[in-house]
């Protein structure tokens, strides 16, 4: 086939061109031709396809993203918001933390290591690209029901790919979540969280300025691989009929992208760098668009200078590969020499493949003949945008009609034990154990906390013991029942998890996996989780820093629980001042924090037990929230609290099981005035965590609280080797311990 | 005179700046020593750290060990300078074949991090003599590679020549012939094992124990002694 060149395309304004087979829609392609004033070239449609596909282009969500820019909380620790990488925040003492969360659902299902591990690499990347030392990895993951057959298949694959690339490249993986529900099965979410530090000097961002400064490509060499990965995969419903898609998932080399992250970062120390971009979906069509964007505008690229894996590969494909570990830098002049030597200490493959120009287009040659021609604002940023349709399903009443409350209760201690043993077993209660130890947890030396913790925290300065802390969470079940309460759910569940470990929130982000957008079912959850969430961020004073949107989570007609997954940001001056979940002392006074009121919608109890899912989820007050996390940081400074636990999920009996199997220690309980025992145990009302208090601090922690107006109830103490709820049963730890560790196991090893 | 110890950094090094890290808290100069570098840079003694050397690609350590750095290291350590090779840096010990045997997968083929007890079988080593023999500790384990596996010959012989230095306790965690997670040569100077004493030096970090410690202050003691 002869090269389409600008000039051809304007003298065949005719020519068919497969613009539908790349994911564009006939209103799209005639908007190219008319922004282009002719037929695009084959390459310049690749590129619109790509960038203009609802992975890049966010053309569904953007008209609900756009609140968390517009309710944004008075919050001076916003050093970056959203539109770059990542969002940094100010942390104090001269230092900047940058983290995002991000999806890589589609790719992982179809290629469960591979997905995963490039997942991982993309998110890595995107912190190394705003000028920051990654530092630690999160997972937040969602898979079908734990005995389905496709589980033991997508699970282990994903768990290997997240382990085989993040120990290689030397994170700590701190936290995150693995939750399982038939909802998932077809569409498991495999989301991804990094934390990057930097100072706040060394902020890099993602443009291209300067006539004559080149434009560098390093790391690895680009290849057949992912072509099409975001038009094709992240943008389209499954359908068991379609060809195998299987090319289009990238696959990852991590011990290349170890390189490219300390080669990157000793560019950065001596300043060689005035814009920098990571290289991930889209490739190297979304690199220069977004970085010409940015910049002045003008861009002039030599693509047959860019080193290919496999020589056979046309221009188009050139540009839409998705080759893993590539990076691409804006050098001027000067420092191109040095720029070049630094790679080449690391072994990493570096290119000057462009340059910056007086203009206001995008122009790619190959082989000295234009095949590119554009604005580049109108590939990156202009990409259509969609008010799609959303209203409230015909069937979200009679959901939440269906109450919990009305379902059967334990008759008797006997069934009210059993049902605890039940519960800590359940797959989505179970020790994630076998799993979090197929990651390295101790890699750079500074895990202060990591899973099962209720938040991962990072020491980031030896010296002054400067920490933060990162927690991920999120309930489909509770956002399916109502996505306004739900997205609020996570956020509050996350925020405390933070507040618990003793770290003080700052800033979210948010990873938001959602069925069709063009099912107004799903576009309604969208909207209500949306709102929710920016509303929440206002009241709580935590801005969202960015993140992304997952959309086409279904399977034909069937999809996902709605599920925002929210990521809190903390800090913590010192991290001596940490505060663990372990009760690890006999003689530990346990205190319950919060209200807890008959909340069943949604529940874990409701799920094992009943197999059920109706109602309302239990009711936010982040009001009390926020005062919870006040007490929860100010007793942790101040040495009044040993262990804390946010409730959430599976409830007391759930938190208190853990925290007891983590110290080696038994409780005896008491079930407060005014409660039955099987709600003190399985509510999941929101706003609580259980402390461990010393004795010494007993009167001056309740003092605090007192004086605060937080309800709280001393209900039992750290002692002996079970755990008894007096007047109703016990359980020896040893029976608790091998429920709670034997379930994964048993179905995935 | 303070007493350097150097780290070497191949591509792919992860634990080089945890290792550099417990140097200075046991009391030493830390040195950095690159693998394209064959100068040692007048260091006393060398620790190869864990990571994925070359992404482990081919077989763990195999690449590292052809370093240039590697040249002088192996010719200074038959020399009796100390040498400690921590998981990666064990497998480029046994792929220099400065001690013997060799890692496989792990027999669960999983990776497998998690705090590993393990008994000091010989407190007489270059860098362990500050711990008595018999001596149960607990270190972060965390490895894909670390079945250690030997002929009969040479296992009978580390054996009787006392040169298990550790072994697993409460369950071996990847099949390693006789729980073996640590051996030194005959002469005591060159130690290599998978689990990880360098994150295990600070009461606040990793576990929350500081049993690795003993590493590094025994070699202090050892080289301001000699």
């Amino acid at each position: 086939m002869s090269l389409d060149t600008v000039k051809h395309a304007a003298e065949t304004p005719d020519a068919a061109q497969p613009w539908k087979e790349l994911g564009l829609k006939e209103d799209e392609y005639a908007r190219i031709r008319e922004i282009l004033g002719r037929r695009p070239t084959g390459a310049e449609l690749a590129m619109y396809s790509v960038m203009w596909s609802e992975h890049c282009s966010y053309k569904s969500s953007k008209v609900h993203l756009k609140q968390f820019g517009e309710k944004v909380p008075a919050n001076d620790a916003m050093l970056v918001g959203i539109g770059e990488n990542a969002g940094v925040v100010d942390v104090g003492q001269g230092y900047a933390v940058t983290f995002k969360v991000e999806s890589h659902n589609h790719p992982s299902y179809i290629e469960p290591y591979q997905g995963a591990a490039t997942g991982i690499g993309g998110i890595v990347r995107d912190i190394l690209a705003m000028g920051a030392r990654p530092v630690a990895v999160v997972d937040p993951l969602r898979f079908g029901a734990a005995d389905h057959p496709d589980t033991k298949r997508v699970l282990p694959g994903v768990v290997a790919g997240i382990g085989g690339y993040g120990n290689c490249l030397g994170l700590p993986n701190i936290g995150g979540e693995v939750v399982f529900d038939a909802c998932y099965q077809g569409n498991p979410l495999v989301n991804a969280g990094c934390i990057g530090v930097m100072k706040h000097e060394d902020i890099h961002l993602a443009q291209a300025s300067g006539p004559g400064n080149k434009v560098i490509l390093y790391g690895a060499r680009t290849g057949g691989d992912g072509i099409g990965g975001v038009s094709v995969l992240a943008s389209e419903t499954f359908e068991s009929t379609g060809p195998a898609k299987r090319p289009a998932v990238q696959v990852g080399d991590p011990f290349q992208e170890k390189l490219l992250i300390e080669c990157t970062l000793e560019i950065f120390k001596e300043k060689l760098v005035a814009g920098i971009q990571d290289l991930g979906g889209a490739g190297l069509s979304c690199a220069t668009s977004e970085l010409a964007s940015a910049g002045s505008g003008g861009m002039r690229v030599e693509l047959d200078t860019v080193p290919l894996r496999d020589s056979s590969l046309s221009p188009e494909e050139i540009l839409m590969s998705e080759s893993q570990e590539r990076m691409c830098a804006i050098v001027e002049p000067q420092h191109v020499d040095r720029f070049l030597e630094i790679c080449e200490k690391w072994d990493v493959i570096a290119t000057v493949i462009g340059e910056v120009t007086d203009g206001s287009q995008l122009e790619i040659f190959w082989h000295g003949e234009q095949i590119v021609d554009v604005p580049p604002r109108s590939v990156a940023h202009d990409g259509p945008v969609y008010q799609r349709p959303f209203a409230r399903p015909s069937w979200q009443d009679a959901l939440q009609a269906d109450d919990a409350g009305k379902l059967a209760r334990p008759a008797n201690a006997a069934e009210l034990r059993e049902q605890v043993l039940k519960l800590v077993a359940s797959p989505n209660q179970a020790s994630k154990a076998w799993i979090t130890d197929q990651y390295d947890r101790f890699v750079q030396g500074n895990t202060v906390l990591a899973m099962p913790e209720d938040a991962g925290m990072i020491r980031i300065d030896a010296e002054s013991n400067l920490g933060v802390a990162l927690a991920t969470d999120g309930n489909g079940r509770y956002a399916k029942l109502d996505p306004y309460t739900g997205a609020q759910l996570a956020l509050a569940e996350s925020y405390r998890n933070v507040a618990a470990s003793g770290a003080k929130p700052l800033a979210i982000s948010d990873c938001l996996n959602f069925g069709s957008p063009e099912d107004p079912d799903v576009m309604w959850q969208f909207a209500e989780a949306t709102r929710g969430l920016a509303d929440g961020c206002l009241e709580l004073g935590t801005p969202v820093t960015g993140g992304n949107v997952s959309l086409y989570n279904q399977t034909g007609e069937t999809a996902i629980h709605p599920t925002p997954v929210v990521a809190v940001l903390g800090v913590i001056d010192d991290v001596n001042r940490r505060t663990p979940v372990a009760f690890a002392e006999e003689g530990q006074l346990l205190y319950l924090l919060g209200d807890t009121a008959e909340e069943f919608g949604g529940s874990a109890w409701s799920e094992v037990v009943h197999q059920h899912l109706g109602g309302l989820p239990p009711k936010v007050d982040l009001a009390r929230e926020k005062l919870l996390a006040e007490i929860l940081i100010s007793g942790s400074r101040d040495g009044m609290i040993d262990a804390a636990h946010d409730l959430s999920d599976g409830g007391l009996i759930q938190a208190v099981t853990e925290s007891c199997l983590r110290g080696g220690k038994g409780a005896r309980l008491v079930v407060p005035d005014g409660l039955d025992a099987f709600t003190f145990l399985f509510s999941e009302s929101a706003g609580r965590a259980v402390v461990a208090v010393p004795r010494s601090e007993e009167l001056r922690f309740t003092d605090m609280c007192g004086a605060r107006g937080l309800p709280v109830a001393r209900i039992g103490v750290v002692d002996g080797e079970e755990i008894e709820i007096q007047g109703e049963f016990s359980i020896p730890l040893s029976e608790l311990r091998t429920a709670h560790e034997a379930t994964i196991p048993a179905l995935l090893a | 005179m303070t007493t350097r110890i150097g780290v070497v950094t191949f591509p792919g090094t992860l634990d080089d700046q945890d290792a550099l890290r417990a140097v200075r808290i046991a009391g030493a100069e830390p040195v950095s020593l690159w693998h394209r570098d064959k100068d040692l840079h007048q260091v006393d003694a060398v620790v190869l750290a864990g990571g994925f050397s070359y992404g482990d690609y081919l077989r763990a350590g195999a690449i590292s060990r052809f370093s240039p750095v590697m040249e002088t290291l192996i010719e200074q350590a038959k020399a009796g300078m100390p040498v400690l090779g921590i998981c990666n840096g064990f497998q480029i010990l046994t792929e220099a074949h400065l001690l013997p045997g060799a890692m496989l997968r792990n027999n669960h083929l999983h990776f497998i991090c998690r705090d590993q007890k393990l008994r000091v079988e010989n407190a007489e080593t270059a860098w362990t003599s500050d711990y008595s023999s018999g001596q149960e500790i607990s270190v972060p384990l965390k490895n894909m590679d670390g079945r250690y596996t030997a002929d009969e010959r040479t296992l009978d012989e580390l054996e009787a020549e006392g040169r298990v230095a550790f072994r697993y306790l409460d369950g071996n965690p990847n099949g390693s012939l006789r729980d073996i997670a640590g051996i030194t040569n005959a002469a005591g100077n060159i130690v290599g094992l998978m689990p990880h004493p360098e994150h295990a030096v600070e009461p606040l970090i990793g576990t929350g124990r500081t049993d690795g410690l003993g590493f590094f202050t025994s070699i202090i003691k050892k080289l301001v002694n000699a």
